[in-house]
């Protein structure tokens, strides 16, 4: 299991609330909103902290444990925010079986983080993705969303130098 | 839109094309992230530069296919295909091709310029043996223009549906057609449509799965990204077969271009009028709506999809009630995959019998597959069902790259085996696949030369089933872990044969006792590698050895004393100092101390160093 995470105190802003506000209202009388008024919570914050889905769950009336059941369960919904650039190495198959492991793993080093976490100073965040489709390219790893193809371990070096 | 003559009126007009030249660019995720869009910029900067604007148009199209040479550029009408184009050849293909009329030979695709005269696209090997149905618009047509897609022959399937035949009709097409299910389990597609028509409620649904979770298929995504409107002509066919008035798309969140493609298409749509009330003015109505994903496997499981949708986590459903009966917030609904639907429209047009030509007895159709892994031509190609392993692999894929040797070849996913060596001449379609241990899936087909180890490969997709399992049902959650920690343990030498025995019991109990078919086909690329690869099994088990060289703690490195020169450069490039000697003297590597990261080998320059 992973080692206890610091809690980052939630600091959403009044525009930040405003924006929130909208979006329920426009989405809470459609069927299943719960999940398009998640995404675009995220959009809005950058992650879902408890202090937003007690806000969506107080406008729309979904229970709490309802909507923490629903972010747990979909691995794009976070508790903790992620870096300024987000790293996301793709796992799948392809890029597997051309050595994206390696690249995993040598980012895990260099950053001094395990997948799941971001860096002290809030720069990098790295995540294991699942396919982003860019098969051809295997093996592929993305920040923010920039796609880097045809990596090797030694290509990693000069990614991250462009964002340091 | 409110009638067939309309529609020909915006063909007419969408066909006559001004320009001399039109540029084909590919706007798909592959090519994209090869940096097509700055071949884009740098294309119109030039063409303006040389006054070029009246005669050439750009067009940014979906996936062509073959990834691997992205970016792709292809000039027609003669069709030159240029490939890995770079920002810095724009110059002289404007200047010397749109200009001059003369092609730039040196940067076309190596193949094509073979013979004094340059061959088109079709006619090379990665191409001539396709045979484009649902991928028929992708790289021909801008997926951000409806009237493309309409000039193609677009939406008068539609037309043809509502103002001549009954729902009966179009259900006994589909029927007739033999067309089965494209995303994996080969149910017959108007099969499903007939039961959900003979269910009456006041509303029905249309759902289509664009949750396209197998890692290393891509073929949902690039018929989204280069013929939007494809899916939604078909749903709207599907919406008036079984009488339902609203659709749902559910798109993964991780294909942002598709998403976009789809938005921008759903909009057009309904501003012509082909989506909304009163299409083609019969008073047919009909609407769709998109939902994201939010990154859980489990949602390509339709129950577990139409949970999602509802809002929920998206946990599996029991089966019985069937979608049909009881599906999205309990209404009859029929769920199919991207590709199944983008068939639809020409088997209306063509007729059931022209689909049913191609293909095997009791698969029929082409059926497009997304190569990937140790091949050359990596990308998405289209074949008739009934082509061999072997000419997807070696004629059209180009073979293994490097002079290493095919091993086994990955189908369907987490769900699906390897198919090694001694069946790449059977011919494909969902029940030969079935018969030898694999399954069509959605269309993944991953290729493994020598240097992959089969369990390494089980471990692999066992943790993904892992990581995926929903925890719903016991057998799944569970079972999937235990299967993983005897993998485990063989990968590292410390299993027994009991374990193996014990590994190949959990395999039936969670086939015959999971809820969904996540955890039902869990075991089986564990059974299909035992089934072709027990030796690798036992030699990891009993030698403790990985014949492949794959599984860290059962190799170790070594140096060949008479190839070392003694240049150093391997110590100095050890992360942990493992490696002891002195200068033009042999080296060697303390195991020790050894992590196995492969450093030194990579920087060997006399091939001294070696695994096993």
């Amino acid at each position: 299991m992973s080692e206890k995470k610091k809690t980052v105190p939630f600091t959403g802003t009044k525009e930040q609330e405003d924006a929130l506000l909208k979006v329920i209202t426009e989405l809470k009388d459609e069927q299943g909103a719960l999940m398009p008024i998640l995404q675009r919570a995220q959009d809005i914050y950058g992650y879902l902290p408890i202090e937003v889905q007690k806000r969506i769950s107080d406008e729309t009336g979904i229970p709490l444990e309802k909507i923490y059941g629903v972010v747990t369960f979909y691995s794009q919904f976070s508790l903790n925010p992620k870096g300024k650039y987000r790293i996301s190495v793709c796992l799948g198959t392809a890029c597997y079986v051309k050595g994206s492991g390696d690249i995993y793993n040598a980012l895990m080093e260099k950053l001094g983080i395990v997948g799941g976490e971001c860096t002290p100073d809030g720069k990098f965040s790295l995540d294991a993705c699942r396919c982003v489709g860019a098969c051809g390219l295997a093996p592929v790893m993305m920040v923010n969303d920039e796609v880097y193809g045809r990596l090797t371990v030694d290509d990693i070096d000069d990614i991250l130098a462009k964002y340091e | 839109m409110k009638s067939l003559e309309e529609l020909r009126a915006i063909k007419e007009k969408a066909s006559k094309h001004a320009c001399r030249y039109r540029v084909h660019v590919c706007g798909g995720t592959g090519c994209t992230s090869s940096g097509s869009p700055r071949i884009i910029e740098r294309l119109e900067a030039e063409i303006k530069a040389n006054g070029l604007e009246n005669d050439v148009e750009i067009v940014k199209t979906g996936c062509f296919g073959l990834c691997a040479l992205g970016p792709i550029m292809i000039i027609h009408p003669e069709g030159s295909f240029y490939s890995m184009v770079k920002e810095d050849d724009i110059p002289e293909i404007v200047s010397e091709h749109l200009k001059n009329g003369r092609p730039v030979k040196r940067l076309l695709y190596e193949e094509t310029t073979k013979t004094d005269n340059i061959l088109p696209l079709e006619e090379t090997d990665f191409y001539k043996k396709q045979h484009r149905v649902a991928l028929r618009n992708c790289g021909e047509i801008s997926p951000e223009h409806i009237e493309e897609y309409i000039e193609k022959g677009g939406y008068e399937a539609l037309g043809k549906v509502l103002t001549s035949m009954t729902p009966e009709e179009v259900i006994q097409v589909v029927l007739d057609s033999g067309l089965r299910g494209r995303g994996g389990a080969g149910f017959p597609t108007g099969l499903k449509w007939r039961f959900a028509a003979a269910n009456n409620a006041d509303q029905k649904y249309v759902c289509c799965n664009a949750d396209e979770g197998d890692p290393g298929a891509f073929m949902d995504r690039s018929v989204l990204e280069g013929d939007p409107h494809v899916v939604l002509e078909a749903m709207t066919i599907a919406g008036y077969a079984i009488g339902a008035s609203q659709g749902y798309i559910y798109v993964r969140a991780e294909y942002p271009i598709a998403v976009q493609r789809l938005e921008i298409a759903i909009k057009q749509s309904r501003e012509m009028g082909l989506l909304g009330d009163d299409i083609f003015g019969t008073g047919f109505k009909f609407d769709i709506e998109l939902r994201l994903g939010a990154g859980a496997f489990v949602c390509g499981e339709e129950t577990a999809l139409m949970t999602s949708i509802e809002g929920n986590r998206g946990e599996p459903r029991p089966r019985p009630p069937f979608p049909a009966l009881k599906g999205l917030f309990n209404k009859p609904t029929i769920l199919n995959n991207v590709e199944t639907y983008a068939n639809i429209p020409q088997i209306i047009v063509n007729g059931p019998e022209w689909f049913a030509g191609m293909g095997t007895e009791k698969s029929k159709g082409t059926k497009v597959f997304a190569l990937g892994g140790k091949i050359h031509n990596t990308g998405l190609v289209e074949i008739p069902m009934g082509t061999t392993l072997r000419e997807i692999v070696d004629e059209i894929g180009g073979g293994v790259p490097n002079g290493k040797k095919f091993k086994a070849a990955q189908t369907g996913g987490p769900s699906g085996g390897c198919i090694p060596a001694e069946h790449l001449d059977v011919p494909i379609d969902y029940d030969n696949l079935i018969e030898i241990g694999s399954m069509m899936g959605s269309g993944g087909l991953i290729v493994m030369d020598e240097d992959t180890c089969m369990v390494d490969i089980a471990k692999f997709f066992l943790e993904f089933t892992v990581d995926e399992s929903c925890g719903k049902c016991t057998p799944c959650r569970i079972g999937t872990r235990r299967m993983l920690e005897i993998l485990d343990k063989i990968t590292k030498g410390q299993a027994t044969m009991a374990d193996l025995d014990k590994l190949e019991e959990l395999c039936e109990h969670l086939h015959a006792n999971s809820l969904c078919a996540l955890g039902q086909t869990a075991p089986n690329p564990v059974i299909s590698t035992l089934r072709y690869f027990r030796d690798e099994y036992i030699a990891h088990i009993v030698d403790k050895k990985c014949p492949a060289g794959v599984c860290k703690d059962l190799l170790q490195y070594k140096i060949d004393p008479d190839k070392c020169k003694g240049c150093t450069l391997c110590a100095r490039t050890c992360p942990a100092d493992a490696i002891i000697g002195s200068v033009k003297e042999a080296h060697m590597i303390n195991p020790e101390k050894c992590l196995k990261c492969g450093a030194c080998m990579e920087k060997c320059r006399f091939g001294a160093i070696y695994k096993e």
